[in-house]
């Protein structure tokens, strides 16, 4: 009993622990004209989301992020379904090699390889161009990406295929018309993933997009809090609520394609 | 060569037995690995050779004037230069503290406190550690420089015990990795309950039959059955957090002065702000190799099945 005990007030001082960063974001949001001070006034009102709803603080930035992250997700998810056919299918000596190399990659540090693309980028006249931030975008999530699509095609069976491959059906026929239906959840998660991932990415986009009109909300939000954050702290929370909501539903979609459980970490098992 | 009965494993697939007749064929069914390939040569192995070819060079920014083969010059800088130096104790400082310490220490209680436990404390504890994961690194970032603030949540909480102060100012490096370990503790987490559930009851009640107490049920049971996870999360820990910059640049800038410039936050001050680009480029590639050592020890852990 004495333990059981000391497990819930562990378990409860952890939880208050992760809630309380959490709290003056929340309610700093609704009390008009909240600062950093964390002053609860019990005034509640939705004048700070009234104030950041216009096209120049959320919504063209949102619009960016969609476009931005949409496109990443879309033409990652169509080249990682691609490259995982042949990986998944046919053993051969360089698809293994491939996916070492692609593992590998997974674990690069993305924010060290961004000086040389800026520099290369710089040199191309590419800076500052949406189209090529999604290129390196893409680039910059197919390893992983391909690996968790490899890993979703193979529990695909390969039995339906081999009827359609006696019929003289190509790559393309039996991925399009046998894999891929089988394999809509896995194609859902992969997308979804991309989509968060990129959707969150600041460091990217903040170094390749230069004007206003054209970056994403994760780095406008930035220069927002650098701007007012010391002095509308709460318009600074309401976007970042507006900015966070599509995230949690899309985790939450996720987890429910998955049957409740994260399985993303299943490649870390061993 | 593709008869092979769906109940043999998957590696029996494919064709590697195929006579030498059909490599044209082997090669053609590469095809769709094409577009990856193109994309990843272009966008991620092109910049990195570049940056070896730049780290030797004088390249500036500004990108006029002739680029000049300087050798090992901006190697021999950064071995003299104090600022990279601290960067790299910083780095180390917030890797050890936050991930191979806190994160990964903390996301294994949290698996073992949770084990057993009914649904409605399962749901609300993953549900908050999960959202602290979820939640984009700027606007973790932003919770953390309010909770932290010189009248955020935490100080209002410490003023009765007469603990209140700037903790961006005074303790940054702390208050850094305690965000880090707040806001990366769930994939810990989520690791250490997948290896957990995979541990054969049989075995632990076997060991609590001989009497072995909690913590060595743990110690000699439990640890030893999921080291090759512990191992797994360490290395993908230490990557995440080696190259993290959006929640330190949010939190601190790197600063007060330098005192929370960890090498990414110097890199991109060297790189961005003075426009010494060969210069970064040459701390950049430290970090790659750094990073690409941890994901080859990792790969030899988790081995491909053959």
């Amino acid at each position: 009993m004495a333990r059981r005990l000391a497990i819930y007030s562990a378990l409860l001082l952890i939880a208050v622990c992760f809630l309380l960063p959490f709290t003056w974001l929340l309610i700093s949001s609704v009390q008009p004209g909240s600062g950093l001070s964390a002053k609860v006034t019990w005034e509640f009102s939705l004048v700070n989301f009234q104030d950041v709803l216009n096209a120049e603080t959320v919504f063209r930035p949102m619009l960016n992020s969609v476009i931005i992250s949409g496109s990443t997700a879309i033409f990652t998810a169509v080249v990682a379904t691609f490259a995982a056919y042949p990986l998944s299918r046919y053993r051969t000596r360089f698809g293994r090699g491939f996916l070492y190399i692609i593992l590998f990659a997974t674990g690069l540090p993305i924010t060290a390889v961004m000086v040389p693309v800026y520099a290369m980028y710089s040199r191309f006249n590419l800076i500052d161009s949406v189209p090529a931030t999604i290129a390196f975008m893409t680039a910059s999530a197919l390893p992983f990406a391909v690996w968790m699509m490899k890993n979703f095609m193979d529990s695909v069976p390969l039995n339906l295929e081999e009827a359609a491959w006696t019929d003289g059906a190509g790559w393309f026929q039996s991925l399009h018309r046998i894999v891929l239906p089988l394999m809509v959840p896995g194609l859902t998660v992969v997308f979804i993933f991309t989509f968060v991932l990129q959707w969150g990415n600041f460091f990217v986009p903040f170094i390749l997009l230069l004007s206003p009109e054209k970056q994403p909300a994760s780095v406008t939000i930035y220069t927002f809090f650098s701007q007012y954050g010391q002095v509308a702290y709460g318009q600074l929370a309401a976007f970042s609520i507006l900015y966070t909501v599509p995230v949690i539903l899309l985790y939450s979609a996720v987890s429910k394609v998955l049957g409740g459980a994260f399985s993303l970490t299943g490649a870390v098992k061993g | 060569m593709t008869a092979t009965t769906p109940t043999l494993p998957p590696a029996v697939r494919g064709d590697t037995s195929a006579p030498r007749r059909d490599r044209g064929r082997g090669l053609r069914r590469l095809v769709p690995l094409l577009p990856a390939l193109v994309l990843l040569a272009l966008f991620f192995a092109g910049p990195m050779l570049w940056s070896v070819y730049t780290a030797f060079t004088d390249a500036a920014l500004s990108g006029s004037g002739a680029v000049e083969f300087v050798g090992l010059a901006n190697f021999d800088r950064m071995l003299h230069d104090p600022a990279f130096w601290n960067s790299i104790l910083l780095t180390l400082i917030f890797v050890v503290g936050s991930a191979v310490i806190g994160q990964n220490t903390l996301g294994l209680l949290l698996a073992l406190l949770m084990r057993g436990r009914n649904r409605v404390t399962r749901n609300v504890v993953n549900g908050l550690v999960l959202a602290a994961w979820a939640v984009p690194e700027t606007v973790a970032g932003f919770c953390w420089y309010a909770f932290l603030h010189r009248t955020g949540t935490l100080n209002e909480l410490l003023q009765h015990v007469g603990l209140s102060q700037n903790w961006l100012y005074t303790a940054p490096m702390v208050a850094v990795i305690f965000a880090n370990v707040w806001r990366g503790t769930a994939f810990s987490m989520l690791v250490y309950d997948a290896a957990l559930s995979d541990v054969p009851p049989e075995l632990m009640e076997a060991a609590s039959i001989d009497g072995a107490s909690g913590w060595q049920k743990l110690r000699y049971v439990t640890l030893p059955l999921i080291r090759r996870s512990i191992v797994s999360n360490l290395m993908l820990i230490t990557l995440q957090t080696l190259a993290a910059f959006g929640l330190i640049f949010v939190m601190t800038g790197g600063g007060p002065g330098n005192a929370s410039q960890t090498t990414p936050l110097y890199m991109y001050e060297q790189s961005f702000k003075f426009y010494e680009l060969s210069y970064g480029t040459a701390m950049a590639l430290v970090l790659l190799v750094v990073g690409a050592l941890f994901s080859a020890i990792y790969l030899r852990l988790i081995r491909l099945e053959d």
